[in-house]
């Protein structure tokens, strides 16, 4: 026991006396979910639109003022003929033009029908789509009042709600993700760099000329990491909370001991390819290149797993941040308890286990 | 006996590192192994040190088989590898506390056994073992591989890259130790500290070459060797090769070691040679035979 702590005292005065890994240790999780949380966004906000209004009518006017008023869009400029329509999008001075026909309130009034058309710069495919569902859903809403007014003419109105999110705000799924990423870099990337940093500088063949057993030495490596990656989901939970009001809704408890799972499971990863290099660039690159992108694309952090095409559906199965998201996101937006989410959680159980299994039997005990 | 090996052989893919190798060390004695880089030296100690496997034959440490008992030889043996290879973050004073630990001791336990070498690099006790000059890392290391109070001690090139004066220094330590009943497997590239052991194993490529008392050695030279030096070393070896009755030449130092194929011979018709070949100042004069002068003849 005294060789342990020992061993884990040792491990400290390592990490504390690396200012770079004590930058990734605590610099990276804070500007990551910065990072993810304001500037990484997929909602619009004052998005800047033209309107050419060839109609000029007190129906069109209250439609002007209707979207301009609104927080996801600005009146950039007025349009005066079709010609301006072209120059306006190439410029880049706005993203969306909104063209009324002539004639508007008339039409609408006699005819029962009129039309206005929105046109959308899709260089950026995602953004032109929201535009366009927003700018509907503003017509539509007008449309609604108008037909109160009117009072006949059956339809079916859909009332959408929009539940665990009603406000659609994207920080709510990138922060689950972003604590994955964090958990899996620090946890996995750390462990194997600071096992291999011992093979490289030599210190590995005294370790082994010496009655300290193998196991001591990989839980004396670990347990440093997960003290530091549970303050550091700490750090991250209170950072979504405070900072981007993201609600809680499950037990924190259950939230803990989740996380404290998933860090001893990309622990014993780490220690897996650990044992599989032997210098610590490759161990870093093994890191990098094995467990963060597959963490960032496959994991549904960023893409949504169900549009995956299937073979992609099948390798996200074996990662283990693809459960782990799915657990925070249950936890923290829908509040369900262990009884809704046991199944992910046997899944990351079951592959700490075979990470464990795995790596005390490759071990080596020798240098050969 | 403390050590003993026995037909060990070892190759890493088809490279023969180790061929045949036997020899046994007493309890208390200070053995060398003298030999040039990768004459396999370093793979012997690993193979005593139970890190390697040998591919035949079989070694005991301390009365332990090094396949069967390895765990036992890992806690009752010292080793300090050829490259420094302590914690450079950790402080000379941290680094030894931790390996006090790992093998269930403390400092103040076995002080008296490391304080003639701890008091030297003491007063640095708060500096980081990367900072340290190469004298004092070694000292370090070698106050780290005792701490625990071993039976076997295992240096491998301790004084590479060590300047002169640690040099000695760290070899009258060893001798200290010596006294204290500790057995000592040292390795170096250096003949003359080969002198300093109470019996050396000549090594190369893999080979033993010769064992004995290093005075021994020396005495069952066949022949005498001749100092020479004249104005221009080159030319002179180059001479001396010539020269229709010499066995050997090499160069020692400022001079030339030179062996001559008869029983005895006359310098004088040496002058002379060298003289027609255009030399001058020429000094030829008997010689003490060195370690080195009996590894190079033995490895010819």
């Amino acid at each position: 026991m005294k060789r342990f702590t020992g061993f884990i005292k040792k491990e400290f005065y390592h990490i504390f006396r690396d200012t770079r890994s004590l930058f990734i240790l605590f610099g990276m999780p804070i500007a990551q979910v910065m990072l993810f949380g304001f500037a990484i966004t997929n909602e619009i906000n004052n998005v800047d639109i033209a309107f050419f209004d060839k109609s000029k009518d007190v129906t069109t006017q209250e439609i002007i003022n209707k979207i301009s008023a609104s927080k996801y869009f600005t009146n950039k400029q007025i349009i005066k003929n079709d010609k301006e329509i072209e120059t306006v999008f190439k410029k880049g001075k706005v993203k969306a033009v909104l063209i009324f026909d002539k004639d508007f309130s008339e039409k609408l009034t006699k005819e029962n029908k009129t039309t206005v058309q929105i046109i959308t710069d899709a260089t950026d495919p995602n953004t032109a789509n929201t535009i366009n569902n927003y700018l509907s859903s503003i017509l539509k809403n007008y449309q609604l009042v108008i037909n109160h007014q009117i009072k006949h003419s059956p339809q079916i109105n859909p009332e959408t709600r929009l539940i665990y999110n009603p406000e659609l705000k994207s920080v709510f799924t990138f922060v689950p993700g972003v604590m994955t990423v964090i958990l899996m870099l620090v946890s996995a990337m750390m462990t194997s760099i600071s096992i291999t940093r011992e093979k490289e500088m030599g210190t590995m063949e005294i370790l082994l000329v010496s009655p300290i057993k193998p196991f001591q030495v990989i839980l004396g490596k670990v347990f440093p990491y997960i003290f530091l990656s549970v303050i550091n989901a700490v750090v991250i939970v209170l950072l979504s909370i405070f900072i981007f009001k993201m609600p809680v809704e499950g037990s924190l408890f259950l939230l803990g001991f989740e996380s404290v799972l998933f860090i001893i499971n990309a622990l014993s990863l780490g220690i897996l390819i650990s044992t599989i290099s032997s210098t610590q660039q490759t161990a870093m690159m093994i890191s990098l290149m094995g467990l963060m992108l597959p963490v960032i694309l496959l994991s549904g952090f960023i893409f949504p797993i169900s549009s995956m095409p299937f073979p992609l559906q099948v390798i996200s199965h074996i990662i283990p941040a693809k459960w782990f998201i799915i657990i925070i996101k249950a936890i923290m937006l829908k509040g369900v308890g262990l009884s809704f989410i046991w199944k992910e959680t046997l899944i990351i159980l079951f592959m700490t286990l075979i990470f464990i299994t795995i790596s005390i039997k490759k071990y080596k005990i020798r240098l050969e | 006996m403390s050590i003993i090996i026995k037909n060990i052989n070892k190759s890493f893919n088809q490279v023969i590192a180790v061929n045949d190798v036997s020899f046994e060390v007493k309890k208390g004695e200070l053995f060398g192994l003298i030999g040039p880089d990768g004459a396999g030296k370093t793979t012997i100690f690993r193979i005593l040190t139970t890190l390697l496997f040998a591919d035949k034959g079989f070694a005991k440490v301390a009365g332990f088989d090094v396949i069967k008992d390895y765990k036992k030889i890992r806690s009752n043996v010292g080793y300090m590898p050829g490259r420094f290879s302590l914690y450079q973050d950790l402080t000379v004073e941290e680094n030894l506390t931790f390996f006090a630990t790992i093998f269930g001791t403390t400092i103040e336990e076995n002080y008296d056994l490391i304080k003639d070498i701890y008091i030297q690099i003491e007063p640095f006790k708060n500096r980081r073992a990367g900072k340290l000059s190469g004298g004092m890392k070694q000292k370090l290391a070698l106050s780290c591989a005792l701490i625990h109070k071993p039976k076997v001690l295992f240096l491998d090139e301790p004084t590479t890259g060590v300047d002169p004066v640690s040099r000695k220094e760290f070899w009258e330590m060893l001798k200290r130790l010596q006294q204290k009943g500790i057995t000592i497997l040292v390795s170096t590239p250096y003949m003359d500290e080969a002198a300093l052991c109470d019996r050396i194993a000549l090594i190369q490529n893999g080979k033993i070459l010769q064992i004995d008392d290093p005075k021994e050695i020396v005495k069952h030279f066949p022949t005498t060797i001749y100092d020479i030096k004249a104005n221009n070393i080159y030319k002179l070896l180059l001479a001396l090769k010539e020269y229709k009755h010499s066995y050997s030449v090499y160069p020692f130092g400022e001079f030339v070691h030179y062996t001559d194929k008869r029983d005895a011979f006359d310098t004088k018709e040496l002058f002379q040679f060298l003289k027609d070949k255009g030399l001058n100042n020429i000094i030829i004069q008997p010689t003490e035979t060195t370690i080195e002068d009996t590894f190079m003849e033995l490895a010819k």
